[in-house]
């Protein structure tokens, strides 16, 4: 037997020095220009082996039970902040790393929130979350005045009982609408009191019988296709639901509208796990997309934001140019950022949004 | 030397793929969660004695503070029964026809029924999510011959669950009955007709009682996996389907809460050893009556 380990262990070893020039990443799913990563290949030489997931909490469940495999991972702030303490990722070290220079201060300021001086992370992609509108059917059923740039649109009972027919989604995600519908009543969106918390409860309560679904990727085509009014989601899924809607000149209007109320700003953070099998590939794949060409490309085509303020001027003006993507100064003092929950308020959270959804 | 041998190794197989995997996953339902990796604690590290020490039944305690859980476990036990009774409806004419269909058809059928097995369930399960939805084929069908004349909502609600169910464990229910119609001895019918029993009266007296293994076997394959799906639910049913396997996920993706997820699916084995028992002791039965 023990020699059977031996041998295991030693067929491991050289398993992992075969696969010295490899590098995995494991990334957001339609969150990269796919010629980015061939021409990562092309530069350095290392194999790159990219994967995508579709939650934090997969991916977070993949990274506290470690050995996950994976050099480059992309978790959102909140989550970041949670692994870091539990030691899921090793620090930056910034001497790989002379792209660091492009990154933009105004982001790695809120980023340090997450994670103090940025010693953990790099960002990859910002937005915000907000209200994806089919501008012409909503005026048609609330009126010219209707509040598409504000939470009253989706939080306010009167409104959505005149948008039920047509369709309303929310965001499967009670970390973006908690802190939603606290705005809405003025409450501090980043609270942790489930006091306060129970009052989000209620306003979405409220307009629960008028949601006709939770689910956080369905809305892009959803609202493409016009089979429904309003979706409470992010903002580069929302503006490529406006794309696909122009491509295919079938009449619908979507607009993307940070509520006028604020809105949550989150960041999506590129980190190295600390058992990565290949920390120094995965540095080169950081520093290569921190170039500003290369960030650039990866901006123009998910139509988000980025951390990198040396790419702004290779943006195109669909991007950089517009406001949905890009806000201007005073929107940007407007948008607010979140907190993780600790594990018991996280409980109550969780406990609440099942109640929401399923009535139980 | 050759029995122990023979004990040995049913047991073995026990022990490493049932016993094993049981008990670690309740020691994580003793444990306390933690900001970690892995996230929760004690583990074997601190040492023997405080690792004991450290474990308690606080989670088990929890699961039953709170309504959401005995009624997850209580509805799933409602869909998993009346999909069952769904599919044995279902099941139970396709194996009658197998079985009284000619000799030469047979293999044709029988592979009829397995034939989808070759295809990816999860595949299978979203090209249910492509005809059931507002803009598919099914209401596109009912539109045309204008039974309908608005589509009808069956996508994301319990019903395309019940579908999901029944679609999919079709076959476990088929097999079963076949096996045992394809074994009834036919004189026995026309001898129960000659008896002056009718048709139906000797389908209900005869056939019906003596398929009755393979009715009893095919439902447990069918209610046993059903009570803890979690991929159909979460494809095929709304935010209203509560189901335990849902719950689960939720407890171990969203509460990042290993230890009362482990304490989820320990009961939720506990629940299913009854109709596991039950299901062993009428195979055995069966081998016995058989010998």
């Amino acid at each position: 037997m023990k020699k059977l380990m031996m041998s295991s262990a030693v067929l491991a070893l050289t398993a992992t020095a075969s696969f010295a020039d490899e590098v995995r990443v494991y990334n957001w799913s339609d969150y990269i220009d796919e010629a980015l990563l061939e021409k990562f290949e092309a530069e350095t030489g290392i194999n790159l082996i990219y994967d995508v997931f579709d939650s934090n909490e997969v991916l977070e469940t993949k990274m506290l039970a470690g050995g996950s495999g994976y050099d480059v991972v992309v978790p959102s702030g909140t989550f970041l902040q949670r692994q870091i303490t539990a030691g899921a990722f090793q620090k930056l070290d910034p001497s790989q790393l002379p792209n660091l220079e492009n990154m933009w201060d105004t982001v790695e300021q809120r980023t340090a929130q997450y994670d103090p001086d940025n010693a953990y992370s790099i960002n990859y992609m910002w937005g915000t979350t907000g209200l994806g509108v089919n501008v012409g059917k909503v005026t048609e059923l609330l009126g010219e005045d209707a509040p598409l740039g504000s939470l009253e649109l989706v939080f306010n009972p009167e409104n959505m009982e005149k948008l039920a027919g047509c369709g309303v989604h929310l965001l499967d995600a009670p970390s973006e609408m908690i802190p939603a519908a606290l705005k809405y009543i003025g409450e501090d969106p980043d609270s942790h009191d489930p006091d306060v918390i129970a009052k989000a409860e209620e306003v979405l309560l409220g307009v629960r019988p008028y949601i006709q679904k939770f689910h956080s990727s369905e809305y892009i085509n959803a609202l493409a296709n016009g089979d429904i009014c309003v979706a409470f989601g992010w903002s580069g899924d929302i503006l490529q639901a406006r794309d696909r809607a122009a491509e295919a000149e079938n009449g619908v209007e979507i607009a993307y509208n940070a509520p006028s109320e604020g809105a949550l700003m989150w960041f999506d953070q590129m980190a190295i796990p600390a058992d990565a099998p290949n920390p120094e590939a995965a540095h080169k794949f950081l520093n290569f997309i921190m170039d500003a060409q290369n960030m650039a490309d990866a901006s123009n085509y998910v139509y988000y934001a980025n951390g990198n303020l040396a790419s702004q001027p290779l943006l195109v003006e669909d991007v950089i140019g517009d406001p949905a993507i890009y806000p201007d100064a005073a929107t940007l003092e407007n948008l607010y950022t979140t907190t993780p929950y600790p594990a018991k308020v996280q409980r109550v959270v969780t406990r609440l949004w099942t109640k929401i959804k399923s009535g139980t | 030397m050759q029995r122990l041998i023979l004990i040995a190794v049913p047991y073995t197989w026990l022990l490493a793929l049932f016993l094993v995997p049981f008990l670690i996953v309740f020691k994580i339902s003793l444990s306390d969660v933690e900001l970690a990796i892995p996230p929760y604690t004690p583990t074997l590290s601190d040492g023997i004695v405080p690792f004991f020490k450290a474990l308690d039944f606080e989670n088990f305690a929890f699961l039953a503070s709170d309504d959401l859980y005995w009624k997850a476990y209580l509805s799933s036990l409602r869909i998993a029964l009346i999909s069952t009774f769904l599919t044995l409806l279902v099941g139970y004419p396709m194996a009658y026809a197998m079985a009284r269909a000619p000799e030469e058809w047979r293999p044709t059928l029988m592979m009829l029924v397995i034939l989808p097995f070759w295809t990816s369930f999860l595949i299978r399960v979203y090209a249910w999510m492509g005809i059931l939805s507002q803009e598919g084929f099914l209401n596109q069908f009912l539109l045309w011959t204008g039974l309908i004349s608005e589509p009808l909502t069956i996508l994301n609600t319990t019903t395309a669950v019940y579908i999901g169910i029944v679609y999919t464990y079709l076959p476990f229910m088929i097999l079963p009955i076949f096996a045992a119609l394809d074994r009834l001895d036919g004189s026995l019918i026309e001898a129960a007709e000659d008896l002056g029993c009718s048709r139906f009266q000797a389908f209900w007296l005869v056939t019906i009682p003596l398929s009755k293994n393979g009715i009893v076997a095919g439902s447990f394959l069918v209610f046993i996996p059903a009570l803890g799906e979690f991929v159909i639910p979460s494809l095929l049913g709304g935010s209203g389907t509560l189901m335990i396997g849902k719950v689960l996920w939720e407890e171990f993706f969203n509460n990042r809460d290993w230890p009362v997820a482990s304490a989820v699916a320990v009961i939720l084995l506990l629940i299913l050893i009854i109709p596991i028992v039950l299901f062993q002791r009428n195979q055995q039965r069966q081998a016995e009556a058989e010998q």
